[in-house]
């Protein structure tokens, strides 16, 4: 059998259920790869590999069995597993604990999914590099010198790097795309309440979604459909079927398909070899058989600073509980009182973006100025849903490319919060919407990974991957092999 | 367009969110709000009043729970995890004041 | 900062109290309000919580459905208007009791606004006008160590108990009532009766004691005429006498201030039960910017109108109307009233009276005998081995003749004490009245031969002389003969 690292989530699984290979051997196989290469890409905070090798056993055993029984996966440390450490990558939760498991992990232990570890992240999922990791920052695979995106940055170079065929993200602005872009791979973040937010870490609760990270679409639908669903455990998740997003994996053709390229999501900011890669991209669509029209979202750059006021505001009250009194980190001087240890706690915890936006937050919910910031960020959402529902008024999908760059040197942007801010320029409409949207590899630009944005109507999850198959199929065959075997870094792999 | 932020007001702000800051931090904080709030006020730009704000991204309303009772965490693992513990309960530091 | 007292009655001849009232009522539900949680008083520490509860990071709340309804149920009973669309809000700030430091409550949508309780003040109806009920979570319990008191200062740490936190809380604030000198006994009246209300409704077993229901009593002074002075919140008051003390004293501080020059400062303070006094807490002058903003884990509750209807269909007769139906119908007056819902006998009288006995001697029995009993034990009446129908046959063999008012005693007790029901114990004491005839005669007979002096007399007329011969006879039939009669066989024998 070739490097059981190498197979898709897909072919793992079957391989497994066809008895061709055990589950512990192929968690060993990920636990061997972690072992030699983690040192570089620092993709994970914490290997479980006795948890894994159990998991993997069950699986063997014959106890569980379906489409990702005995695949492993790469958790992003924003998840509560049960007697795991779960640190959100920040001092303050350090040593934590917890007593309880996230709902999409409950869902992936039925599935027999093996899970490796906790994946490296930005603190709170505050970044797009995890360079905001109080535990240092994550190395892409494609280059260790650069980021490998963020927040979701462990989960991503995870999977670039071979040591997990499938990862689970979550994207408040882009988190989960972001990365995918930057490292080659497909991403996505479902509907909103398409994916149970129980048990994930609140960053901002009204944008937070949970999702996969994939080396292919087929793979990320297998995940997608193993952890969504509703949760009566989520008062926002919706208890209406999942759409059939494995099933549109089958397509090939576009024909009848209407996708509209977003005229404001390009252009001005847009690294040139971004933009070509993805205007590539969207002829290989018409070849396929699509109408690609260009449409106008006009409230679009209004995104972003209206996402800097929600999820500011939303951070300043979920982080809130961290305050040293029942759980994490407590620094105690003294005999200081609570009102004292709790600031001082938070204060050595807390990593500097998480301050800022904690203080942003607490800034634009103040009394006076409520309305001129949430209030009014809160209406700009209005319109971006509604320039959303006018275009998907006349197209299908949506597309633009994910991110205006290509992965950046590690240090370039870590002194400037806004340029940090504009990686998310593209996706965080999607997040603002609710809506359902993708990132998948459609090119290189100077070597560098490039990805393209699909992004679809709330609860039509599936058109992500009908579109998205069918393109990874097209470019897959004119490149004659998938984006990510072009990876210099990687073809020199032990 | 707001007023220029103060280090004395970031203090104001890091004391409601008991984030306990140095004066260098204040000043680079006050700073840098200052130029992400001068970025949001764009916000403004388009809003008219009679736009309303969308606070739920999902058109979800009445999700209810039964009133029926589910079982409680173990407390001896809920209080292992804590910062300190006494007698079954959670120790804190002592309370200055009353809530407000 | 502190001033003479004024005397209260001299105090509103100058100043006019207007008072508002906060109440914090623990719903009777099963769980609490964001989780599974039980809410059973009295577990031991930290049992009844989970990840929810305690604020644990990840954790997200989920609405107790039964927790709306009993909202809404105490709205429609205060006859409030109901949110045809509302949301919950956080309230942030930091306290250790707090688990996520913030509070999921309500504040600018409540579920229930603009009703109002007729409050029966010693007869006289004050309409307390309700500005909204919504619906909120309680916070933990904490135990302070170390201090000399239990109090929070001196204590050198605290132990947080989170039974309590998450538990359906609903809140009923009153518009400032301008109650006028009797401010402090409308302040009180209106509390009983919200209690009651709430008892009727069963949306909570409202124990002062226990705190499940609490009240913050606001008071402020002005000059008739003048706008609403500056009020002072006095946090936490737990029983109906502090209510009516926390206002009187209030009156009396902030008129002595007032009356020397110092402004009122707005703040929360605190009542003492021993001394029937308050004194301040936290300032509010610096007013906590709790940051509201809409709860983004729980979606808006768009409460069906035909739920609504329904509730309000099955809302049960208010105790006002009802106390004045049962005016009307059995003669009660205000005052009798008052007494049986204080000597909690009420509804047993009414059951009594529904099964056929008289109203006034209903009342009688179970407020004289039965509530002395229970007042004795130290227990609740309705839980002495005595019922309604019980009383009723009791009342009915009195109303035959079958027992005396002295025998029908006699019959309680036993019943009291647990030797059956009422014909059991009549039959097993030998309680009945002697009604044979012979027998009754024979002892008339007998008293007469042994007592010819008193017979002589009421022979030649002196009717004042057949007391004692009743007496005689009474005695002789060892208290079972119906006086009446033995003493109209005197009459018949003598003249
Ligand atoms: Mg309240
Ligand atoms: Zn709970």
């Amino acid at each position: 059998m070739a490097d059981l690292t190498t197979l898709t989530a897909a072919e793992t699984a079957s391989a497994i259920a066809a008895r061709e290979v055990s589950a512990v051997e192929v968690t060993q196989a990920h636990l061997d790869r972690i072992a030699a290469v983690d040192g570089d890409v620092h993709a994970f905070l914490h290997v479980d590999a006795e948890g894994a090798l159990e998991a993997a056993a069950r699986v063997d055993a014959g106890e569980i069995s379906g489409p990702l029984a005995g695949v492993p996966l790469a958790l992003k440390d924003v998840l509560a597993q049960r007697g795991v450490p779960t640190t959100c990558g920040s001092k303050i939760l350090e040593g934590w604990r917890p007593p309880y498991d996230a709902t999409v992990v409950t869902r992936l232990r039925e599935a027999g999914v093996v899970i490796l570890g906790k994946t490296n992240m930005d603190e709170f999922a505050m970044g797009s590099s995890t360079e905001n990791s109080a535990y240092g920052p994550s190395h892409n695979p494609w280059d260790l010198s650069r980021i490998p995106g963020g927040s979701s940055g462990g989960s991503a170079a995870a999977v670039a790097a071979y040591e997990a065929p499938l990862a689970i993200g979550t994207d408040t602005g882009g988190s989960i795309r972001q990365p995918a872009a930057v490292c080659g791979l497909v991403g996505v973040k479902p509907t909103y309440g398409g994916v149970s937010r129980y048990g994930l870490v609140a960053f901002s609760s009204s944008l937070d979604q949970a999702g996969p990270l994939a080396r292919t679409v087929l793979d990320a639908a297998l995940l997608h459909a193993a952890i969504a669903g509703h949760d009566p455990m989520d008062s926002t998740s919706i208890d209406a079927p999942v759409p059939d997003v494995v099933g549109a994996c089958a397509s090939r053709d576009l024909t009848g398909v209407t996708v509209g390229v977003v005229r404001e999501l390009g252009g001005e900011g847009y690294e040139a070899g971004v933009e070509a890669a993805f205007h590539a991209s969207v002829e290989v669509l018409t070849a396929l058989g699509a109408d690609v029209v260009e449409v106008s979202c006009p409230h679009f750059p209004y995104a972003l600073p209206a996402y800097y006021l929600i999820a500011p505001s939303e951070c300043s009250s979920n982080l809130a509980r961290f305050d040293a009194m029942r759980f994490g980190l407590r620094v105690q001087v003294g005999d200081a009182g609570a009102e004292e240890v709790m600031a001082t706690t938070r204060e050595q915890g807390f990593g500097p973006e998480v301050k800022r936006r904690i203080i942003l937050g607490t800034y634009a919910l103040s009394s006076g100025y409520y309305d001129a910031y949430y209030g009014q960020a809160q209406k700009v959402r209005t319109l971006i849903t509604r320039d959303f529902d006018a275009a998907f008024e006349t197209v299908d999908v949506l597309v633009s490319p994910t991110t205006p760059g290509v992965a950046f040197p590690i240090g370039e942007k870590a002194d400037d919060p806004m340029a940090m801010y504009l990686s998310d320029i593209a996706s965080i409409p999607s997040n603002l919407a609710g809506n359902a949207s993708m990132s998948l590899p459609c090119g290189l630009a100077g070597g560098l990974p490039v990805g393209l944005q699909i992004i679809a109507p709330p609860l039509a999850d599936d058109r992500l991957y009908r579109v998205g198959a069918a393109l990874e199929a097209a470019l897959d065959e004119r490149r004659g092999a998938t984006l990510l075997a072009s990876a210099p870094s990687l073809t020199a792999r032990p | 367009m707001p007023e220029p932020i103060t280090r004395d007001e970031v203090a104001h702000l890091a004391r409601l969110a008991r984030l306990e800051c140095t004066d260098a931090e204040l000043d680079t904080f006050a700073g840098q709000l200052e130029v992400i709030l001068g970025s949001v006020a764009r916000v403004a730009e388009v809003v008219a009043d009679d736009i309303p704000p969308t606070s739920h991204s999902v058109p979800l309303t009445n999700v209810f729970r039964e009133d029926v009772v589910r079982p409680s965490l173990d407390r001896d693992e809920v209080l292992a995890a804590a910062p300190a513990a006494e007698d079954g309960r959670f120790e804190v530091p002592r309370m200055l004041d009353e809530a407000p | 900062m502190t001033a003479e007292l004024v005397d209260y009655a001299e105090a509103v001849t100058a100043w006019e109290p207007v008072i508002g009232l906060e109440t914090h009522v623990e719903l009777g539900t099963r769980t609490k309000m964001f989780c599974g949680c039980p809410t059973a008083f009295g577990a031991e520490p930290n049992t009844q919580t989970c990840p929810v509860c305690l604020g644990l990071p990840g954790a997200l709340p989920v609405l107790n459905g039964q927790a709306v309804r009993s909202t809404v149920l105490i709205g429609l009973a205060l006859h409030c208007d109901i949110a045809a669309w509302c949301r919950f809000a956080r309230k942030n700030y930091f306290y250790p009791d707090m688990p996520k430091n913030f509070q999921i409550s309500q504040y600018d949508e409540p579920i229930c606004t603009d009703g109002y309780l007729d409050v029966d003040v010693e007869g006289e109806i004050v309409r307390v006008e309700i500005e909204r009920v919504h619906m909120e979570e309680d916070t933990g319990k904490s135990l302070h160590v170390g201090g000399a008191t239990g109090r929070i200062h001196g204590a050198t740490h605290s132990l947080v108990d989170y039974n309590r936190a998450g538990i359906p809380l609903v809140e009923i604030v009153t518009r400032p009532v301008e109650a006028g000198p009797n401010a402090p006994a409308v302040a009180k009246a209106y509390v009983e009766q919200l209690a009651e209300l709430l008892r009727t409704l069963d949306v909570s077993d409202v124990r002062l004691e226990q705190g499940s229901l609490r009240c913050d009593v606001n008071t402020s002074l002005r000059r008739p005429g003048d706008a609403y002075g500056t009020r002072t919140e006095t946090k936490n008051v737990n029983s109906y006498r502090s209510v009516e003390r926390a206002v009187r004293f209030e009156v009396s501080r902030q008129a002595g201030l007032l009356e020397q020059g110092t402004r009122i400062r707005q703040e929360t303070r605190h009542f003492h039960e021993d001394t029937g006094t308050t004194s301040p807490g936290r300032s509010k002058e610096e007013a906590t910017d709790y940051r509201y903003f809409p709860e983004p884990d729980l979606v808006p509750i768009a409460f069906p109108v035909d739920v609504v209807e329904e509730l309000r269909a099955s809302l049960p007769e208010t105790p006002a109307v009802r106390r004045a139906r049962l005016r009307d119908a059995y003669g009660w007056s205000d005052l009798e009233l008052e007494e049986m819902t204080n000597a909690g006998v009420l509804d047993l009288v009414v059951s009594t009276v529904e099964l056929g006995a008289a109203a006034p001697a209903a009342r009688a029995l179970w407020q004289n005998e039965v509530a002395k009993a229970a007042n004795e034990q130290g227990v609740e009446a309705s839980s002495l081995p005595v019922s309604p129908t019980d009383v009723a046959r009791l009342l009915a063999l009195v109303a035959d003749g079958t027992l005396t008012a002295a025998l029908s005693r006699q019959a309680l007790a036993g019943v009291l004490a647990g030797e059956g029901d009422v014909d059991a114990v009549v039959a097993a004491r030998g309680l009945a009245v002697v009604s044979d005839d012979g027998a009754l005669r024979t002892a008339v007979y007998d008293v007469i031969a042994a007592q010819p002096d008193t017979a002589a007399k009421v022979r030649g007329g002196n009717m004042g002389a057949v007391g004692p011969l009743i007496g005689a006879v009474m005695k002789a039939t060892g208290g079972k003969a119906d006086a009446a009669k033995v003493r109209s066989l005197l009459v018949e024998v003598l003249t």
